[in-house]
């Protein structure tokens, strides 16, 4: 990526908190491990989503402060989290029914690449280490709108939004919605469709870190971050 | 009817080597960490062992493999804050890993609980974990079959039971533990209050007895992530 976009680019932060934007009021969500968590810190005011943790609470709090943790009480990150009024427990097939059967209505992960026919590889680089793959298998088949939020490219400047994934796959044809520290992105009928790019960004610039050809489909907005 | 066992060793007497263990608890969150360590005094070898994760520091899991105890972990995520233990060996070729999709995993031990020997899912449909499953169409969509997973023993961690097995459990510590509890031949939970009968509301019943085969009570058990952050080793 070339000095220019980088100084245009979203940090982390402001991606997740044009991903928070989009969940509804009332919304079940499960946020992946890592990164995709900061999208809890940035609901809008008024909105209350239910957050869901695989490992078995629904509608948990923010972290603890450091020393008042109870590690009974974590995510599935293993990172401690509070209750609130309204939290449940259940056990792991119960945490797994509601990802599977179709009960939760977002699921936001981070990702290695996306193709435009919706593929997400984000579990493998394919090489080495051990393999991990956790509940995102589950949740790209169970919830109703899966989400990624990633750096619009690698570290090493090449796309991640691909006509095809070269990685080991997580999911097929699962993706709706891409926001980068560039654009936002939806996946419609096997393209990506562009819906917001930076201001000052030109459409060629974009293309050119773009692995596969961004359709239009209506206009595209400007997409305005606030500093958080 | 009185499933209470007076002690740790006791409670694990009669594993053998080569048994499959089920063992309760997502990360550090239920994990049995004293029937872990009471299973390594024990000694079995060529154990599988069935959990979320693959230990985590030099305790619990960890402390199980790194004693050289596990021959094949079955897992959804073999990571941790610190998993030099299982990374080390499964470099070196000297643990068996099968990988499952978490959802897989607690759907596989619930249907191996509930006499189901397979099922179908859209987990995993066209990644390497699917490779060599069969797979089938329904309603326009694929998915994978998958297979129960039973063990000859689940080692679990509860918060309240009773001498007919009921179980309790704390916060997010429930997680795989109750599913295990009906998916293994014996099923022996660490509890760390044992009550009289009728000290666990009905209603409140989580895993009912009949899934338990044994109960030994643990005050005050120890936490993973606490001994970690002690730096603790096992034994």
């Amino acid at each position: 990526m070339s000095n220019d976009l980088s100084a245009l680019k979203l940090t982390n932060a402001q991606i997740a908190w044009r991903a928070a934007q989009d969940i509804e009021d009332g919304a079940y969500v499960n946020l992946g491990i890592g990164f995709p968590e900061m999208v809890a810190r940035f609901q809008p005011e008024g909105r209350h989503a239910v957050f869901h943790t695989e490992n078995g609470v629904l509608g948990f709090g923010e972290a603890p402060p450091e020393g008042e943790e109870d590690w009974d009480l974590i995510n599935a990150g293993k990172k401690a989290i509070t209750l609130r009024p309204g939290t449940a427990f259940f056990h792991h097939a119960d945490s797994f029914a509601m990802v599977r059967g179709g009960h939760l209505d977002v699921a936001i992960l981070g990702a290695y690449e996306v193709a435009q026919n919706g593929d997400l590889a984000n579990w493998s680089t394919g090489h080495g280490g051990v393999p991990a793959v956790g509940g995102a298998m589950d949740l790209v088949h169970g919830a109703r709108r899966v989400a990624v939020i990633t750096d619009h490219v690698t570290k090493q400047g090449a796309p991640k939004l691909l006509e095809r994934c070269t990685l080991p796959l997580t999911g097929v044809g699962c993706v709706t919605r891409v926001y980068t520290s560039l654009a936002v992105v939806d996946i419609a009928d096997g393209h990506f469709v562009l819906r917001e790019k930076i201001a000052g960004l030109t459409m060629e610039a974009l293309q050119a870190v773009t692995g596969a050809e961004l359709k239009l489909d209506g206009p595209v907005a400007d997409l305005i971050v606030p500093e958080v | 009817m009185d499933k209470r066992i007076p002690t740790l060793a006791e409670a694990v007497a009669g594993i053998r080597d080569g048994a499959t263990v089920m063992i309760g608890g997502f990360g550090g969150s239920g994990a049995p960490i004293e029937l872990i360590h009471a299973l390594i005094d024990a000694g079995p070898r060529d154990l599988t062992i069935i959990n979320n994760n693959a230990g985590n520091g030099h305790v619990g899991i960890a402390a199980l493999i790194e004693q050289g105890r596990v021959a094949k972990m079955i897992c959804s995520f073999p990571r941790s804050a610190d998993p030099r233990v299982f990374t080390e060996l499964y470099k070196a070729g000297k643990i068996e890993l099968e990988l499952v999709p978490q959802g897989t995993l607690a759907e596989r031990i619930r249907a191996g609980g509930a006499g189901i020997p397979a099922f179908y899912t859209p987990t995993s449909y066209g990644t390497d974990l699917a490779e060599g499953k069969p797979v089938e169409e329904f309603d326009g969509r694929m998915y994978v079959q998958e297979r129960w997973l039973k063990a000859d023993v689940a080692l679990i961690k509860a918060e309240l039971g009773d001498q007919m097995g009921n179980l309790t459990y704390r916060m997010a510590a429930r997680n795989f533990n109750p599913l295990m509890a009906s998916a293994a031949a014996r099923t022996i939970a660490q509890v760390t209050k044992l009550v009289p009968l009728g000290g666990i509301d009905p209603e409140h019943v989580v895993t009912p007895g009949i899934f338990v085969q044994g109960v030994v009570e643990v005050a005050n058990p120890k936490q993973e992530e606490i001994l970690n952050r002690e730096g603790a080793v096992y034994p």
